[in-house]
């Protein structure tokens, strides 16, 4: 089976110094799969090059053909969609309007179906509807994880990045989150998961990959990952305690 | 002095601010949009004026031709970049936007400019030769450098003024020109002679002020736009690309310019590097506002307009000094008011 994201000896690097070396992973549609790994590992640098927001070196095989010098624009154009881990929203500017500029992309293309998918954001996304008209700069934390992603829903990804979606949440808004990312597989969309919260991440992945300085060092389905000693000892016993 | 005297500075005053809150807000949308500091602003206003001038005495302007020069550097830019790439099938879109057009512009001019077609047509003949050259500047002197720092864009900047200047020079002529006025139509009020020239200025810089706004408000590519202004990073993950941002507000500011000079050009004599000051008062009101907000650069145009014509009236040997003196103030006063503003670093 083909896979939706190939990638094979991916390396970045800041400078002269290299923060992901020759990463592999792969991705098939309708998946879930998660990166975990400690702090500084280089899962924002994995996910940035990606993007296209990094140079990179190796190979980023996307639906079957090499994206590796393609320019982020021209990557959301093709359906990637990365939730950067600072959010990056449009603070000044009104939630309604950092949803338009999710779909930013489809106006250009004349595509007619965006005004049903403020709909479905908002069925999903309660409040932002609530708050439509305030400004995004003025949400509360769990709100502007709510805006980003449906900013990036907003763009009808294939395949959606999220980079530590539960980081400085509250426990029942992380559980939430991690529920909206569970019910996107149902509608197609594949997910690239980055987390620090290995036990949540490995509850709803079905493939995820251990990230330790800048190289993969563990991969399996997630199941077995969950029951490997090492990321038991390394990332469970930590975690569980205070994940959702 | 009488009221007479005051009023008529007054409407002065309000005239020539017009212009400059037109030029400050362009200032300050393509200081917001790409960091640039767009000194030629002013080169905008002039090949605007001058454009129109030669177009009224039936004779080609020199903006056509300098309209179709660039065009042909950027196609070749371009090209070298997508076989570069790889990328092929952007030929013949290149080959069309900066060969094609300006070839037909080129033509069409020519054929119309001995036929004297009605102020209209000129005025619109006119935008059509000057505005192109807008994105193009920004294809070719800035765009390369994006990621550079708003003291190399500024030093780019200068660069940029000096070659306008000079190419104004080369196609235009070292002679001033003046426009007939759009209208003769004059009204008394009370004291007060009202040109008519004075509300076509005012009238259509407050409906241009009034367009841009609704632009920025109610339209994709004007969201887009103060998108990248608010986060640079966050526009590019929605696929708002820098240079399409740059392109556009630099495709602004060329039409705010040359339509500046348009209007001014009946007020007043212009010649080749007469853009400099203009844009200099422009540039003067976008400082009071920071370079950050538009409803207060506005305000400062419209202020620098007033003392300016005041200045003249008292002291006028000494007018442009008292006028870019008031800098001097604005920067104490904001350096106490305002926390600096960090320069971002990506
Ligand atoms: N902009 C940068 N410049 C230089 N080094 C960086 C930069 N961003 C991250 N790094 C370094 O790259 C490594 C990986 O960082 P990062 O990808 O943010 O890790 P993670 O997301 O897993 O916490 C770290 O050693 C970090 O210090
Ligand atoms: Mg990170």
């Amino acid at each position: 089976m083909s896979a939706l994201l190939e990638v094979r000896g991916l390396s970045v690097a800041y400078g002269k110094v290299e923060a992901v070396h020759q990463a592999a992973l792969r991705l098939e549609q309708g998946r879930i799969v998660t990166v975990i790994g400690p702090n500084g590992a280089g899962k924002t640098t994995l996910l940035a090059a990606l993007m296209g927001m990094l140079p990179a070196r190796g190979s980023i095989a996307y639906a079957g053909q090499e994206i590796l010098r393609l320019e982020p624009e021209q990557r959301v154009s093709r359906g990637l969609c990365l939730v950067p881990e600072r959010r990056e929203l449009f603070a000044a500017m009104t939630v309604e309007d950092n949803l338009v500029l999710g779909a930013f992309h489809r106006y250009r293309k004349r595509d007619k179906t965006i005004a049903g998918d403020f709909e479905q954001v908002y069925r999903l996304f309660p409040r932002l509807q609530e708050r439509r008209r305030q400004l995004a700069g003025t949400l509360s934390g769990g709100e502007r994880q709510m805006l980003a992603l449906g900013r990036a829903l907003m763009s009808r990804p294939r395949l959606l990045m999220l980079d530590e979606p539960s980081l400085g949440l509250a426990p029942l808004i992380v559980r939430d989150i991690f529920r909206v990312i569970a019910g996107l597989r149902e509608t197609g969309v594949s997910i690239l998961l980055v987390e620090q919260n290995a036990h949540a991440a490995l509850q709803v992945a079905d493939y995820g990959y251990v990230l330790e300085t800048g190289e993969i060092v563990i991969e399996g389905p997630s199941a077995s990952l969950a029951s490997n000693p090492r990321v038991i000892e390394s990332y469970l016993g930590l975690v569980s305690s205070d994940a959702g | 002095m009488n009221a007479e005297i005051a009023l008529f500075l007054i409407q002065d005053g309000l005239t020539n601010g017009a212009i400059y809150a037109l030029l400050a807000l362009a200032l300050v949308l393509v200081f917001a949009v790409t960091r640039v500091i767009f000194i030629p602003q002013g080169e905008f206003v002039a090949y605007g004026a001058l454009t129109l001038a030669s177009l009224q005495l039936g004779k080609l302007p020199g903006t056509a031709w300098l309209l179709l020069g660039g065009g042909l550097v950027v196609a070749a830019v371009e090209l070298v970049q997508a076989v570069r790439l790889g990328a092929v099938r952007r030929i013949p879109a290149i080959l069309f936007n900066y060969i094609v057009i300006p070839s037909a512009l080129l033509s069409l001019a020519w054929w119309a400019a001995p036929q004297k077609p009605a102020l209209t047509l000129q005025i619109l003949l006119a935008l059509a030769l000057v505005v192109p050259l807008g994105p193009m500047v920004y294809r070719l002197a800035y765009q390369p450098l994006a990621n550079a720092s708003v003291l190399v864009l500024l030093i780019v900047s200068v660069a940029v003024h000096l070659a306008m200047t000079g190419l104004g020079l080369v196609f235009f002529g070292a002679e001033g020109s003046r426009t007939p006025p759009f209208s003769d139509a004059q009204w008394k009020l009370g004291v007060l002679n009202i040109s008519g020239q004075s509300l076509w200025v005012m009238g259509s810089s407050l409906a241009l002020i009034v367009a841009l706004l609704l632009f920025f408000e109610h339209t994709i590519y004007g969201k887009a736009l103060r998108a990248t202004a608010i986060n640079r990073i966050g526009a590019r993950l929605v696929g708002v690309s820098p240079a399409m941002a740059g392109k556009l507000s630099f495709t602004l500011a060329a039409l705010i310019g040359a339509l500046s000079g348009i209007l001014v050009a009946p007020i007043t004599t212009i010649y080749y590097d007469s853009g400099f000051l203009i844009g200099l008062k422009g540039f003067v009101g976008a400082i009071v506002g920071g370079l950050i907000s538009y409803p207060i650069a506005a305000a400062g145009a419209l202020l620098v307009g007033l003392l300016e014509a005041y200045a003249s009236f008292w002291a006028s040997a000494y007018k442009e000094v008292i006028v870019f003196t008031l800098i001097i103030p604005v920067l104490i006063w904001r350096s106490f008011t305002t926390h600096h503003i960090e320069e971002e670093e990506e």
